[in-house]
């Protein structure tokens, strides 16, 4: 806290806070002037006088529009937080146990609660599907090319992994998760990383009790001290730097960028190209007209796809369509139209699902509209938490959305 | 600002006699290209000269032409597991000037875009205050508003550089950066409406979104230059920039920037939330890692040429731009190398010199057609200069991801082309 007081000026209040707000506005003005020096230090003094005499006037006309704080320091806006408005959004936990609910989880009902909320993205034990985080091992891996900064091997306090999971887990269906399930899920993460036995169970009487491995290893920020000084360079070679140069790599070997540019940049650079994307972009016109035409005669309008795209921004958070789509918290909807329910590969369906899958049933679109009018109600035990869309409209729109997208 | 020149600048007399050239239908004037038969964009006449245009309301909303299409953020899909949780790019090479249209500014979200209604936001200020307190946005817009023009990067920003040089484009290299003027209230004057208690330390920032998002901010920050704003550049914030209320953090890393800002507590302690440990820490040698490093260092890149913005027109005048921005002041001065850091050239600055703002450079030269290797260095008002990244890897290694400042090189080879190379 020391380095912020050399850096910032100390806070002021009152007048002296709204002499400090009109320094800062009026340095917006301030237009850079190189040296010489003195120039500037006069210009400086110049640009200090305008901002005292701007602050003096502010100050006035603001006490002109009653817009002056009171004197209990306040314009008296907004209103009292009731207490249960502060209880419903202040669930925040800090490494000192601030804001600890009581409650209780062990890493057995963690391990459950696990593998139904989580494991969809990160695994059974942590290890990560895709490219989502891996939460588990990785310990002494900090030094080396690849590190895995996992809850074991990197993050430095445990109240880090209840504040985060209790706002923001599961991925696309947060604060879903009661106390008690966020106490076992920590629990089991703090097993998966080999921290405690199995049959933990963690409660907001011994959660201070532990402290994960890698906590010694923050420091707070050092640049001032270790590396700006050598950055600070009054003196700077102009000429005659370096007598030879080297390219020692390029980017174009690894090839990572993505390939729309860098053909678009390829082609920009033949300045002969220009002239013949003419008819190639005739071709890509006559193309689109075709395919406008040809879904003009189907069912469903554009117009009512379009409502449905817009619909399906609800279902987006758990659910992927379109090129590339892949599981999520929910399963990839490419061609869900007309399949067999619970039919995409890879997805951990619930047993209402399996079952349909078993029976043959298919999404047809009464099927599909009924369900999603009323999930549980349509699919008893369904894992999809989502309370139904309202309208007829809504309904339509979004299966009229997915029929465009085929498996 | 002194620029200098290197070869032939075009001369007022050169341009006058060029006109008088023209005027007389003189013969053996040199023009720098030849032109054999009558141009068509001149003796045909086009449609757009001939028949009337669209109304005043064919776009109640304007766009951009049509001839600008290509003129858009872009992504890296492999960066990320998924879209919902990512990050595009601000198309750096495409523009021009200092500030950043609303549309074209990059997003970065954690939970994906919230959609908040403005008559159901509310923004909560609890903890060590006097009196813990409610917002509308009618109660916001009713406290005194200040305008700035800030940069917003993310720590990120060329983190995919550590390594080496991976990226072809500045769009990928340096574009997770914005620069726009906000109108907002000062966050200090919210912090006094509560009364914030002698103990009240730190803030918690947080979102709105489905992450939630949270960040812990040192009250003296706070009381500085902090805003709660709802306007960028006039408009009313987009989307996927927070709309309605976002934080602005001057000159600090944009994680801290809460998008749908609902609350905010004061407290004696910071909160090590996940996107300041987990996240966002620059993991040092040794197994070290810093935490809390908000600041931005200075730093610069040229757009054009760059890898999107090849030199199409071949040897002669060209123009080489770029932008620089610092966390902790001003930009007096950018220098230029074509050469790969033999030599430099002071870029000429133009556009306003805002605090913690872009600011943009130019450096014009005649290029002979020989290969360049292109690089910018930024200094800003503390006396900093930017270093190399050969500089940053002696005391950072090459596993920090977050804070690359590190000087950008493009080689342009004799075609024009550009590509993002690392020098000796």
């Amino acid at each position: 806290m020391s380095k912020f007081l050399k850096i910032f000026a100390p806070a002021a209040t009152g007048a002296a806070g709204m002499l400090a707000l009109a320094y800062t506005a009026a340095d917006q003005f301030i237009v850079d002037i190189p040296a010489p020096i003195r120039e500037a230090i006069a210009i400086n003094a110049a640009v200090a006088e305008e901002a005292r005499a701007e602050a003096e006037a502010r100050a006035a006309e603001l006490a002109m529009a009653g817009l002056a704080p009171s004197a209990d320091g306040g314009y008296g806006l907004g209103r009292g937080a009731l207490s249960e408005e502060v209880a419903a959004w202040d669930t925040d936990v800090r490494p000192d146990g601030h804001g600890l609910p009581v409650g209780s989880g062990d890493v057995f009902t963690g391990e459950e609660v696990f593998v139904e909320r989580c494991a969809m993205c990160h695994g059974d034990f942590g290890e990560a599907v895709g490219r989502w985080p891996v939460l588990a091992g990785g310990h002494g891996t900090l030094e080396h090319e690849d590190p895995v900064k996992t809850i074991g091997s990197y993050w430095p306090y445990l109240s880090t992994v209840y504040d985060y999971v209790k706002r923001a887990m599961p991925f696309g269906d947060a604060t879903s998760l009661s106390d008690d399930e966020v106490y076992a899920i920590t629990a089991y993460l703090l097993y998966v990383n080999d921290l405690v036995d199995d049959d933990f169970e963690l409660s907001n009487e011994n959660f201070q009790d532990v402290r994960l491995p890698n906590e010694a290893n923050f420091i707070d920020d050092d640049r001032m001290t270790t590396e700006i000084p050598a950055f600070v360079r009054p003196e700077i070679c102009m000429e005659n730097c370096k007598d030879a140069v080297e390219i020692t790599m390029h980017a174009s070997v690894l090839d990572v960028t993505p390939e729309e540019t860098a053909a678009k940049a390829a082609a920009a650079a033949e300045a002969a190209a220009a002239a013949e994307a003419a008819p190639a972009a005739a071709v890509e016109e006559a193309a689109t007209a075709e395919v406008t035409e040809a879904a003009a005669d189907a069912a469903p309008s554009a117009e009512l796809i379009a409502a449905g795209e817009g619909v399906f921004r609800q279902c987006r958070s758990c659910h992927q369509v379109g090129e590339g789509a892949r599981n999520a918290t929910g399963p990839a909807l490419n061609g869900v139209v007309g399949a067999h329910i619970g039919s995409v590969d890879g997805f951990r369906y619930s047993n209402t699902f399996k079952d349909a899958n078993e029976a043959g049933d298919v999404w047809s679109a009464d099927r599909l509209a009924e369900f999603l009018a009323d999930p549980r109600g349509s699919m008893a035990g369904t894992k999809m938490a989502f309370a139904g869309l309202r309208t007829q409209e809504d309904i339509d729109a979004i299966i009229a959305y997915l029929s465009t997208f085929s498996r | 600002m002194d620029t200098k020149y290197k070869g032939t600048k075009p001369s007022r007399r050169s341009f006058l006699t060029g006109a008088l050239a023209a005027g007389g239908a003189a013969v053996g004037t040199t023009y720098a290209r030849a032109q054999g038969a009558p141009d068509p964009a001149i003796t045909e006449t086009q449609p757009w000269r001939q028949f009337l245009g669209d109304g005043v309301d064919a776009a109640p909303y304007g766009m951009p032409s049509e001839y600008e299409a290509d003129v858009i953020r872009r992504r890296v899909p492999w960066l990320t597991a998924d879209a919902v949780s990512s990050i595009n790019f601000t198309p750096l090479h495409e523009l021009d000037g200092i500030i950043t249209p609303n549309g074209l500014c990059f997003e970065r979200h954690h939970g994906g875009v919230a959609h908040v209604d403005p008559a159901e936001y509310r923004l909560m200020i609890n903890g060590l205050v006097e009196k813990e307190l409610v917002f509308t946005m009618e109660d916001l817009m009713r406290f005194p508003r200040e305008n700035h023009v800030y940069f917003l990067e993310c720590a990120a920003n060329s983190g995919m550089e550590w390594a080496g040089a991976q990226l072809n484009g500045c769009q990928f290299t340096h574009g997770m950066i914005h620069n726009v003027m906000y109108t907002g209230v000062p966050l200090r004057l919210l912090l006094e409406e509560a009364g914030v208690k002698t103990n009240g330390k730190w803030l918690m920032v947080e979102g709105a979104d489905a992450a939630g998002m949270n960040r812990s901010i040192p009250i003296e920050k706070a009381l500085d230059d902090c805003l709660i704003a709802f306007k960028m550049n006039g408009e009313a914030l987009r989307p996927e920039q927070g709309y309605p209320v976002r934080l602005v953090v001057p000159g600090w890393e944009g994680n801290m920037w809460i998008k749908w800002l609902r609350r905010i507590e004061v407290g004696d302690e910071p909160w090590h939330a996940r996107e300041e440990t987990s996240k966002y820490t620059d993991l040092l040698e040794g197994s070290i890692a810093r935490r809390f490093t908000w600041e931005m260092d200075a730093k610069s890149v040229i757009t054009n040429p760059s890898p999107q913005a090849p030199i199409t027109h071949g040897k002669g005048w060209t123009v080489l731009t770029g932008v620089a921005w610092s966390g902790r002041g001003t930009i007096p001065r950018v220098d230029v190398t074509i050469d790969g850091g033999k030599n430099w050239h002071q870029a000429r600055m133009s556009g306003p010199s805002l605090d913690k703002s872009m600011h943009r450079f130019y450096f014009e030269f005649e290029w002979d057609g020989s290969p360049l290797l292109l690089q910018s260095r930024a200094h800003d008002s503390t006396g900093y200069v930017q270093p190399t990244k050969e500089e940053l890897r002696h005391f950072r290694g090459e596993n920090s991801i977050y804070h690359n400042n590190g000087i950008q090189t493009w080689y342009v080879n004799e075609n024009g082309e550009a590509e993002n190379v690392e020098i000796s």
